[in-house]
């Protein structure tokens, strides 16, 4: 059975996504106009992930990389089709969800840890690890205001990739801090993969997310355009960036 | 799925409100009695300087209203917000939804413990004692909370969708502290209208308070019947149309 299984998912959006006064929703109600139909972040898309596989979903801007994320994660909800995911999967891997520039390093990584669903005594267990890995140890106590957005991203990186996830999702992040620091990381993906954790990669940029990935999947414009191994996708992908006027379906 | 802790999310959620709330106040926490204060402070000076008194220990009596609705409209206006604050957190990780707006309430929840403080401070003041009446206070206090609980999901999730609601409930709180007896006593209400009155539970709040400190008496069954039915009414339906909404939350925040 596949860990990810995502069928003939669809996820509208309105158009004007600002009508949310109360004077739109009278002027709705008294037969206004209503923009139901919207566009399609994600048309009709189907694939699967099997459990310790790795994938990269690529593609250029608004093609709808991050929704279909969100409907894996569980954050969004597809309007057709259906998204099921088997087991326990329950990362999304976001670089400091719930980070507060008004409370130190230390308090952030409890209050993010525990919203990626840690215990307390998880936490406590790794807390030295996760401060060592991201190189914090000496401004940890401090608040976050004062952190650079790299020492930040760090921070974030390294309570994600130490929670255990069954699924990691990677959204254009394994750009984190200076070159070593990102050499660092990628050893730790590597490191995850090589113990069974599925890997689902987010980017625009296709040679980093191929070299991590076996199996790629390309959405353009909310469809999807091409499901298979990755190095065959990364020369379609690539071949297209090089002229994108013309439409890869 | 989200297969987190509640408890443990919970804390780290109230911990994160209650620090960002105060954390550049000189006073910090303090801050929250010194509206009760000047309130009754000039109320007292109308009611018993400028017109003839009608009530005995005005200040207690007034304060008897004036803290469950401080802590009513502070805390709605606040939590009201909670969710849309919250978007960045809400679109990125699966979180219990619930879990924002209560923590939001939760963590002002220090405030009525302090102002309850205050109250039984003036009591002791005017002359009261001790009593073992005062064990109905946490009773009428979680009371309280939870009716706040089940607003705040209500005007939470209305809020995404509705974003006006913000100032559709401050102007709610404007308009409730005339319906509140703070001022006035509960005897001038004609009959007619006494029952409906006190369905309203910062009334009816108002009313168990002034039993307990002034009169020296429990609150009638009725009362708290009633106040108890309002307030876990109020947090059941509210937390069913918040399990409906949350669903689109991503779409409209």
């Amino acid at each position: 059975m596949a860990l990810i299984e995502v069928t003939n998912v669809s996820k509208r959006f309105r158009r004007k996504g600002g009508r949310r006064l109360l004077r739109h929703r009278i002027g709705e109600m008294f037969g206004g106009r209503t923009d139901a139909e919207g566009f399609y972040a994600v048309r009709n898309v189907s694939f699967q992930i099997q459990a310790g596989e790795s994938v990269a979903l690529i593609g250029s801007n608004g093609a709808g990389k991050s929704t279909m994320l969100g409907m894996v994660a569980g954050v969004a909800v597809p309007d057709e089709g259906s998204v099921r995911v088997n087991g326990r999967v329950a990362a999304l891997l976001d670089l400091g969800a719930g980070f507060h520039p008004e409370l130190t390093g230390l308090q952030n990584l409890f209050m993010n840890a525990a919203l990626l669903g840690l215990s307390e005594a998880e936490v406590k267990a790794r807390c030295e690890e996760i401060v060592a890995f991201a190189e914090l140890e000496k401004s940890i106590h401090e608040t976050l205001r004062t952190y650079s957005s790299g020492m930040i991203l760090r921070l974030g990186f390294s309570i994600a990739v130490h929670s255990d996830p069954a699924l990691l999702i990677v959204d254009e992040v394994l750009g984190v801090g200076d070159g070593r620091f990102q050499e660092k990381s990628a050893s730790k993906v590597a490191e995850l993969r090589r113990k069974g954790v599925t890997l689902l990669c987010v980017s625009h940029n296709v040679e980093m997310v191929t070299s991590f990935c076996d199996h790629g999947l390309w959405l353009h414009q909310g469809e999807l355009v091409q499901d298979g191994p990755a190095k065959d996708l990364e020369a379609a992908y690539t071949n297209w960036a090089n002229n994108p006027v013309t439409d890869p379906r | 799925m989200w297969t987190g802790h509640y408890g443990f999310a919970l804390r780290k959620l109230v911990f994160r409100d209650f620090t960002v709330r105060y954390r550049n106040m000189t006073l910090g926490i303090f801050w929250c009695l010194l509206n009760p204060i000047i309130t009754v402070g000039i109320l007292n000076f109308l009611f018993t300087k400028i017109m003839k008194p009608t009530v005995e220990n005005f200040p207690v009596f007034a304060l008897c209203g004036l803290v469950p609705f401080t802590f009513f409209t502070q805390t709605w206006g606040i939590s009201t917000s909670s969710i849309v604050e919250s978007a960045a957190m809400i679109k990125k990780v699966l979180v219990p939804r619930e879990l924002i707006p209560i923590a939001s309430v939760l963590a002002n929840s220090l405030n009525l413990l302090m102002q309850f403080g205050l109250l039984l401070g003036m009591v002791l003041i005017y002359g009261g004692r001790p009593s073992i009446l005062w064990l109905w206070l946490p009773v009428l206090g979680v009371l309280e909370i939870a009716f706040v609980c089940g607003l705040t999901l209500l005007s939470s999730a209305l809020n995404v969708y509705i974003r006006d609601t913000r100032y559709i409930v401050e102007s709610i709180n404007a308009v409730l502290f005339w319906l509140v007896p703070i001022f006035y006593s509960f005897s001038v209400i004609p009959d007619e209208y006494r029952s409906i009155y006190q369905l309203n539970p910062l009334a009816a709040l108002t009313l168990a308070l002034r039993n307990i400190l002034l009169e020296s008496h429990s609150p009638a069954t009725t009362l708290l019947v009633k106040l108890t039915a309002v307030s876990f009414g109020t947090l059941a339906v509210g937390w069913l149309v918040f399990r409906r909404m949350k669903t689109r939350f991503y779409d409209y925040l």
